[in-house]
This record gives structure tokens, C-alpha cells and sequence, in this order.
């Protein structure tokens, strides 16, 4: 059983929370960019989610999660001081930020999550960061604070301009890099995009034409994380590799992203389903 | 006066049609009775030929013998001696291919069953040997960490404990057992089972760490440092093969460890746990061994109208446990034989469509005696399908083999071990699918047994 140790909700729509989870074997190891897997309980499934912070001292690793399907709507119900039945990791390939002047790092809704620790380390490494945060609105903008204070420059956007800029990322990310060019400075030399399958699709788009290397952070379905189920395949470079293993940070130049697509949906209807039939007295408490 | 019966005494089973619809144990094992009727067909061979096809040498004319007596405890005490696991190699074990295959009444007739004995002893004791706390042998001092819990691991693990060394077991799943759990279904292996055997290790004061992946959540050269003297890695062969032929990446293609994994240690066959998994009506199973065998009855069991097994071999080359065949034949499992796959078809949605198979002749025998398949150019056909299982065997985790330094690995990927288990590294030791690929629980189990004996000598060595 690991514990709980701190709860909080992160924007005011409540639909992305932050658990600080005492698991000191994982925060001995955690690294930006890799991912932990969490059970509720005896009856629940294994899903995985990215590390967004740790702390080595306390032997606590941090998660932030937003709410989709029934787990994760069940782990929102879970106080500070509660416990969860198992969590491990941590698991994938850290995120390489070796030999990097200058990035862009792009988040798409809860993707700024995973972002954050990420942009976090380069920043603290001297590499000159630009931030992309994009929402669909206000009320479920995140990490305003801490976002600001890991980059260079920071733009945050809404699909609908109810807060920050009006506009996609891929907008902003399109202008950011012929400033570079209009203005004679530096190019990105990589450009890091984590949110929604289909913003990564467009934000690789984006940067094809210009040649600049970009790595995107991909959470397929997977049972066990270590290699062992296959569920996570995905088609990179025209190989199938397994993410949790080889992943999860791949070139988004080289992703199949037609199959990323059709993969990620495939137990959509049993997702859907199994949210319908949230316990509503308990939110789903099942042992007391 | 010896039973001179030329067949066993048959196992009682539930009824196919039955089962093929439910997941409880399929062989329901022998009466007392039984049991004794069928003790009594053992001649007691002094050179007993049994045991030395037995991976962990059990005392098999001894344990018989008291079977006959109907002395079943005497009889599980000797067993328990050496096979830490009787309940599960019962039920398990290639038996055909090891112990009975040696038995002298199988040269005229069917030789003595040796695993479904072996099964009863482990039950009986089980349901009703009074409820005693196991001996614990005193702490010699010495750490021991063991990579994995599944049968090399455990067995490894309940040999030092009985040794009197401190062992910890370190298990990446939530739950321990390995191979025991996510894999081999509940209807073949009851889990109740493996937990009442786990919690007997337990009890002997065997510490098992749940979720801690050696190699992620601390690596072999951190065990050391955490002051464990010797390490022992039975990390199993975790990886999936796949077929590498066109259509491997369509929505309904599975390995057999996704399927099996997701049922048998998820449950998702179960309402009242949340795992899910499509509900799939006709399933082409790919492969032919246990593993096969196992995910095609697991299909059945889920509900799927049609199973079928492609296999490039013969009826005469299968693989698996020859049990485990005639149970999935009974349930109605589709045989097609001498059919291997060439690429999976699937529609604009991205969903397996069907199969398509090339007829196979068998050519002359391979460097194992097997005769190899031979493709009939021009004779591809289309099964029909919605789902396809890939079950052609694993490869070793490389987990390990990327974070650990000083060990060396086979061409396949396998960890480098002589036959006691010592690798290139010092104080490590290794054993079972982690260095072997995919074989047997009881060869996993030999493997454990081996390594334990060796870290033992090298503890003494060093002092």
C-alpha cells in the first residue's frame, strides 16, 4: 500500500489533480520523462502515467492526473492520507536533454503536466527554454506559476482566448520558429510536443519542413510496462516498438501516426461503458 | 501385491461443454481411493528410473509408497523435501516428457501417473493436514536477493530459506507468482493455489517485495550496495515474439502474454474487476505449445464462438503437453494443422479482418528430429477472423541485460550460466527462462533449485 501524501486539485475546473505518493524506491530513480504505473485496489486495472515530479529526500514521486476514464475519475475521489493499492516504476526511457542549447517544449492540456518536469530539468541545466501551454479554456489552465518559472519565454494559449492568447499551439509554435529566422537568431535545436495524439500529428506537421528534430512522449494502452504484453506497439521509423520499453519519448517525424490513432481507441467502447457504472454513494470505493 | 491394471485410473474432469463456458479447474483430481488404486501400480523399481527424469528429483517410488499405505501426509513430506511446489508441478509438468516417460509399466501400457499422485498428495495436505506453522530455520545472517517470483525464483528462494539465509524476493508485478499467474489460467492452475504455496514461503520467513522492477527500481549493483552478498536473477523470458509478417499492428492482434496477462492476473473475465477486454467471436490462435493451448481456451471461455489453432507442423509435432491438447480439443478448439500464416487482413477501420494461411507439407527431419514444414507455393487461403493471438514463444526481459554490468548473454538474449546457475559476474547466479528462453516451469524450478545450491557454496567459500 503506498500513501497519499498530498492532494491537489490544479485548476478550477477540478479535472486534472496532483498526488504526491510516498514510493521511495521510485523516487530513488524518477527522471523526467519516464512514467510510473498506479492500481487502486485489488479489483482495479494498471494505468500508467507520467512522472511529473519527485522528491528523493521524502521518497515521494509527484502525478499529476486528469480525469477520463473510471480509474482516474476513481482516483480523483482518493484524500491526502488515504492510501492506493500499488504503484511501480519508475518505467520507460528518461527524456535526453544532453547537448541542447535552445528548445521548444510544447503541452496540450494535462501533456503540460509531463512538460513541466521536463522543460524544469533543461532549464535548470542552462538550456534556453520556450514554453507553449496550451488549453481548450480557462477554467482548466495549469502549473500558471511554475511554468513560468522553468522557461525563457512562456506562452500560454486557449482555443477559445478565455485565457492567455486565442489559438492552437500549433499557431504559436509556427511563429515562434519563423521569429527565429525573421529575427536571425538561433533556431529551436529540438522541439518537444506532449498533449493529445492529434495536436503531436500537427505539431510534427509543423516542424517537418523545417527540419527540426522533435520528440514526442506517447502514453499508449499497456498492461504491465516492462515489455511483456505488447499492447503499446506503435510504428516508428516503419519498426514496431513497444513504448514502455523503447519509449515513451519517440521522433515525431518517424510515428505512424494513422495507427497511434486507431490503437489508442481500441477498448474506447469498454472505457466508455465501464464510466457509466461509477459506484455514485461511494465514487467507487470499493473496500469500505 | 502389485495393481496390474494396464491404464491409469482416470482423471475425474469437468465435463467439456461445461467448462469450455467457465474458468474453474478443468481436472478435478483423484479420489483417495483412487489415489491408492493407482499407487499400487508402481512396482517400486530400486533403480527408480522416474526420478532421474524429474528436473528436481523427487523421491517419486518412495512417495507412492506411502500413497498405497494411504499414509498421504508421509507422502507429502517426502515430495515437499525436494519440490517446493508439489501442488503446482501436479499440475503442470510435462509429465509424459519427464518422470513417466522413464516408467517401466509405460513400456506395456500407460506408465504409473506419477503427476496426478503427486497433485493428490499436495491437495490432501492442503485440505487437511492440520494447520501447523511451517519450520523457520534460523537466520544465518546472510542477505540473499532473488530477481522474480515465479517457479525459478521461488524455489530458489525456499531452498536458501531452508539454508537459513535471509532471502528477499523482489517481484515487478503486484502480484507474486510470476509465470504462475499471468499465465497459466485459473481453470489449469488454480491461483488459490499458488497463493496458499507463496504464503507458505512467506510463512518460512521468505520476504517478498511487490513492485520493484530490478533493473528500474533499483539495479543488481544497488543490491549490493544494500548489503545482499549474492544475487540470484530469474527474471523469466517476459518478451513477446511476434510473427513479423504484414497486418501484426491491427486492432484485434494480440500476444498471447497481453491476452493471458489481462485475464488471468487483471481478471477481466471477472465483472467485479475493472480490466477490459473486447468481446471477440471467432479467435485464430497462432502457435502450438501450452501457451497456445492456454489462450485459445481462454478465448473459448470468453465467450468467442469459433477458436482455431494455426500451426505450421503436424498433429505428431505439437508442442504442448499432450493433456493440454486433448482438453482443448474436447472444448472444441479448431485444429488447422500444417497451416502457417503469411499476413493478417483487416478492414478500413484498422480491425483484423481475417488470417491468411499457407498449406504446409512436412519435409525431412531437423537437426531435433522434428520434420520441417514445407510451404505448397499457390495453396494461401482466408480464415476469417476477429481477433488473432500470437503464441510462438518469448525471449528474455532485457531489462536487466541494459542496466547490469559484468554479466554476459547468449545470442538470443538469454543471461550466460553455467548448469549451477553462476554467471560471468561474481555473486550473481542465474536460472530458468531469464537464461534458457521460454521452457517449463519444473525446468525454471530445477534452475532455482541449482542456483540456490550454488549460492550456498560460494557464501561458504567466501568466509
Amino acid at each position: 500500500m503506498y500513501k497519499v501524501a498530498t492532494k491537489r486539485f490544479l485548476n478550477d475546473a477540478k479535472t486534472i489533480c496532483l498526488f504526491e505518493i510516498e514510493a521511495p524506491l521510485i523516487a530513488r530513480h524518477a527522471q523526467a520523462g519516464q512514467f510510473v504505473i498506479f492500481r487502486l485496489d485489488e479489483q482495479g486495472e494498471r494505468v500508467p502515467v507520467s512522472v511529473a515530479g519527485y522528491d528523493r529526500e521524502k521518497g515521494t514521486v509527484t502525478v499529476m492526473v486528469q480525469a477520463a476514464g473510471r480509474t482516474t475519475r476513481m482516483l480523483h475521489t482518493v484524500e491526502e492520507g488515504d492510501y492506493i493499492s500499488d504503484i511501480v516504476g519508475p518505467l520507460g526511457k528518461a527524456t535526453e536533454t544532453d547537448d541542447l542549447q535552445k528548445v521548444c517544449v510544447v503541452g496540450g492540456g494535462v501533456g503540460c503536466a509531463i512538460a513541466y518536469p521536463i522543460a524544469k530539468e533543461m532549464h535548470e541545466k542552462g538550456i534556453e527554454v520556450t514554453f507553449i501551454a496550451g488549453f481548450r479554456s480557462a477554467d482548466i489552465v495549469i502549473l500558471k506559476e511554475e511554468l513560468k518559472a522553468v522557461s525563457d519565454k512562456l506562452i500560454m494559449c486557449t482555443d477559445d482566448g478565455t485565457y492567455g492568447e486565442k489559438g492552437f499551439t500549433t499557431v504559436f509554435l509556427k511563429n515562434e520558429i519563423e521569429a527565429n529566422i525573421a529575427e536571425g537568431k538561433p533556431q529551436f535545436d529540438r522541439v518537444i510536443a506532449i498533449g493529445p495524439d492529434i495536436m503531436m500529428k500537427f505539431l510534427a506537421d509543423v516542424t517537418r519542413p523545417y527540419g527540426i528534430k522533435t520528440i514526442i512522449s506517447l502514453d499508449p494502452i499497456m498492461v504491465d510496462g516492462t515489455g511483456m504484453c505488447g499492447g503499446c506497439r506503435v510504428i516508428v521509423g516503419g519498426e514496431t516498438k513497444f513504448a514502455c520499453v523503447d519509449g515513451p519519448d519517440f521522433d515525431a517525424h518517424q510515428v505512424d501516426f494513422d495507427s497511434l490513432l486507431k490503437r489508442a481507441a481500441f477498448y474506447k467502447d469498454e472505457q466508455d461503458e465501464a464510466a457509466k457504472h461509477i459506484c455514485k454513494i461511494t465514487g467507487g470505493k470499493r473496500n469500505g | 501385491m502389485a495393481n496390474m491394471k494396464m491404464q491409469k485410473n482416470p482423471m475425474p474432469e469437468q465435463d467439456p461443454v461445461l467448462r469450455a463456458g467457465n474458468f474453474d479447474e478443468v481436472a478435478l483430481g483423484y479420489s483417495a481411493e483412487a489415489a491408492m488404486d493407482e499407487a499400487k501400480r508402481c512396482l517400486s523399481c530400486k533403480n527408480m528410473p522416474c526420478r532421474s527424469g524429474c528436473p528436481v528429483s523427487v523421491r517419486i517410488p518412495e512417495f507412492i509408497a506411502k500413497v498405497a499405505e494411504g499414509d498421504f501426509e508421509a507422502a507429502y513430506q517426502i515430495v515437499t523435501s525436494t519440490n517446493s511446489l508439489p501442488a503446482v508441478c501436479g499440475r503442470v509438468c510435462p509429465q509424459e516428457k519427464q518422470c513417466e516417460s522413464k516408467c517401466v509399466r509405460g513400456i506395456k501400457g500407460e506408465s504409473v501417473g506419477i503427476g496426478r499422485l503427486e497433485r493428490f498428495v499436495a491437495d490432501w495436505h492442503m485440505a487437511n493436514a492440520e494447520k501447523k506453522d511451517p519450520v523457520v530455520p534460523a537466520s544465518n545472517g546472510h542477505r540473499i536477493a532473488v530477481v522474480g517470483s515465479g517457479p525459478a525464483g521461488l524455489t530458489c528462494a525456499g531452498d536458501l530459506r531452508k539454508l537459513g539465509y535471509d532471502v528477499t524476493v523482489f517481484e515487478a508485478f503486484h502480484k507474486s507468482g510470476g509465470v504462475l499467474v499471468y499465465g497459466i489460467p485459473q481453470f489449469r492452475l488454480p491461483k488459490e493455489i499458488v497463493a496458499a504455496e507463496i504464503e507458505n514461503l512467506q510463512a518460512m520467513g521468505v520476504k517478498i517485495v511487490n513492485n520493484a522492477i530490478v533493473g528500474k527500481s533499483e539495479t543488481v549493483d544497488e543490491l549490493f550496495e544494500d548489503g545482499f552478498e549474492a544475487v540470484f536473477i530469474g527474471s523469466g523470458a517476459g518478451l513477446p515474439q511476434f510473427l513479423h509478417i504484414p497486418g501484426e499492428n491491427l486492432l484485434g492482434v494480440y500476444s498471447a502474454n497481453e491476452l493471458l496477462t489481462r485475464v488471468n492476473l487483471m481478471k477481466a473475465y471477472r465483472d467485479d474487476y475493472d480490466t477490459p477486454i473486447k468481446h471477440f467471436h471467432r479467435v485464430a490462435v497462432v502457435g502450438a505449445g501450452n501457451v497456445a493451448m492456454d489462450a485459445a481456451r481462454v478465448a473459448k471461455r470468453l465467450g468467442a464462438e469459433h477458436v482455431f489453432i494455426a500451426y505450421r507442423r503436424g498433429r505428431d509435432e505439437l508442442p504442448a503437453r499432450k493433456e493440454e491438447v486433448e482438453h482443448a480439443e474436447a472444448e472444441g478448439i479448431e485444429f488447422q494443422l500444417l497451416n502457417n500464416p503469411t499476413r493478417i487482413l483487416g478492414g478500413e477501420d484498422g480491425h483484423v479482418t481475417g488470417i491468411e494461411l499457407q498449406r504446409q507439407e512436412l519435409g525431412e527431419p531437423d537437426a531435433k528430429g522434428r520434420r520441417s514444414p514445407v510451404p505448397v507455393p499457390g495453396s494461401e487461403w482466408v480464415l476469417e477472423v476477429d481477433t488473432v493471438v500470437i503464441a510462438i514463444g518469448t525471449s528474455p526481459n532485457p531489462l536487466i541485460r541494459n542496466t547490469t554490468h559484468g554479466l554476459t548473454f547468449t545470442r538470443k538474449g538469454g543471461i550466460e550460466a553455467d548448469e549451477g546457475g553462476k554467471t560471468a559476474r561474481e555473486g550473481v547466479f542465474a536460472g530458468g527462462d531469464a537464461v534458457t528462453g521460454s521452457a517449463t516451469v519444473i525446468l525454471a524450478m530445477g534452475a532455482g533449485k541449482a542456483g540456490a545450491k550454488s549460492i550456498d557454496e560460494y557464501i561458504k567459500s567466501k568466509k
